[in-house]
């Protein structure tokens, strides 16, 4: 049977963790390569990092980043952030990474999808969706949750699911850096309509909650930052909730 | 030595990187002088099985891997472990290096596609060598699956359907999951299918 994957994510900027909160505060936390490779030895199924690095420099840093992890790292590893072409894909994928993130990218351009899909494959091809709560249902939301696009999320993961996404990666900005726990009906309601595995991300402060989002919903993976950077919690912690509570997931 | 095949198939350093984790030399190549030093072929493959083996033939590899295969062991991994089938039918149907029976289709299941992620192994009662992995996880990423007859099956995983994960037929074996990615569980395996192969090799070799 397959396991429940348990997944940190390292927001990095100039080459080093930070962490915001909402997205708009953010502290300093250390060497991403260090900490993905720690987190591999200690039991993570999997690692993203998401490059908020504004500058063509920092850029290039994460390039070395990737490079650097994949030596290190012995497990799968996601780039994204700064993907926004069929190129970027090709630099990170080459140096190393096993999946391109695309987000806001794939929202002005979505044919982007495609076309990474039929280059590299559709495992190589995750779709970032950021999602806010409106009257008439959730939206999908850029630039960090400021601009909203209009677009129904659950319709924008159908396409990104139909254009050749091999999976994605929902983070609730209502939940992100709240603490209180995953958006359960966000979740709910696009791994219901799609047919890809789904990475629920947002809300995350305790294992509890790890174990919750995948007791109440039909999600493949999990991913959590501030629990893990923080020193909050474990990964072996939160896998041995998740075991106690009979959620399937890998022994490391 | 291990000499992984180079055919442009994308990154393959996590796979030289694993190697070397076990103490084995890589070299990344495609010509017959280098080969010939090496002690197993790694033959690496992402993508489509018809993009992949139209790159080996497009390369004029296929004598010299189908040459290879019949004198070292010989190893493929992921869709480099499909290419040993006869025939894949991943974007219509192609011919594969026919090294162990069997076809690459599809992978019929009501799970979702692709199958990504940690899945545990099934060792077969006929490999009593692979036994200690019994259980364990690896990483998965694949939507289209081998179909070979259950004597090649070293071990499989549970997917809805059953998906062979190792198989071997003498001095020839396949992975479908990515050791490189699985952690320590994948180096151990990955030191099983080279001693294995090894084995097979001697043998035949003595004979």
């Amino acid at each position: 049977m397959i396991a429940k994957r348990i997944i940190p994510c390292l927001d990095v900027k100039d080459g080093t963790v930070v962490k915001g909160t909402n997205f708009v505060s953010l502290r300093e936390l250390g060497d991403p390569v260090a900490m993905a490779a720690a987190y591999s030895k200690s039991g993570a199924d999997e690692i993203v990092f998401l490059d908020i690095s504004a500058t063509h420099e920092g850029r290039a840093t994460m390039m070395d980043i990737v490079r650097q992890t994949a030596l290190h790292v012995f497990v799968p590893f996601t780039v994204g952030g700064g993907v926004r072409s069929l190129d970027d894909m090709t630099t990170m994928l080459q140096a190393g990474a096993d999946k391109v993130a695309i987000n806001s990218a794939a929202v002005a351009e979505p044919a982007l999808i495609t076309k990474g899909a039929e280059k590299f494959g559709s495992q190589c091809i995750v779709v970032a969706i950021d999602a806010k709560r409106f009257e008439d249902g959730w939206h999908v939301v850029t630039h960090g949750g400021r601009k909203d696009t209009g677009i129904d999320a659950i319709e924008w993961a159908k396409e990104a699911e139909a254009r050749g996404a091999g999976e994605i990666l929902l983070t609730s900005m209502d939940a992100d850096g709240v603490k209180t726990g995953y958006d359960l009906s966000l979740t709910k309601a696009i791994v219901d309509e799609v047919r890809i595995p789904i990475i629920a991300s947002g809300g995350c402060g305790s294992p509890e909650h790890i174990t919750e989002v995948f007791q109440e919903t039909d999600v493949s993976a999990a991913l959590a930052a501030s629990i893990f950077h923080d020193k909050t919690f474990s990964i072996e912690e939160v896998k041995q909730s998740c075991q106690q509570e009979g959620v399937r997931i890998r022994e490391a | 030595m291990i000499a992984i095949v180079d055919y442009g198939v994308g990154n393959v350093a996590s796979v030289a990187n694993a190697c070397k984790q076990l103490r084995y030399e890589t070299i990344l190549t495609d010509k017959k002088e280098e080969f010939e030093q090496a002690t197993h072929i790694i033959l690496p493959g992402v993508g489509s099985f018809r993009a992949a083996m139209e790159e080996i033939e497009r390369r004029n590899l296929r004598g010299l891997l189908l040459e290879l295969a019949a004198q070292k062991p010989f190893i493929g991994i992921c869709v480099g472990m499909q290419l040993l089938f006869e025939k894949g039918f991943e974007h219509g149907e192609t011919e594969g290096l026919g090294l162990i029976p069997g076809t690459v289709d599809k992978i019929e299941t009501t799970h979702l596609l692709p199958h990504i992620g940690w899945n545990s192994l099934e060792v077969s009662d006929s490999f009593p060598t692979y036994k200690k992995h019994d259980g364990k996880h690896v990483y998965f990423v694949h939507s289209y699956q081998a179909n070979t007859p259950e004597e090649y099956i070293v071990a499989s995983t549970e997917y809805g359907t059953q998906i062979p994960a190792i198989v071997q037929n003498g001095t020839i074996c396949g992975i479908q999951f990515h050791p490189e990615k699985s952690e320590k569980v994948g180096q151990f395996l990955l030191q099983s299918v080279f001693e294995s192969s090894q084995q097979a090799f001697s043998k035949e070799e003595s004979i």
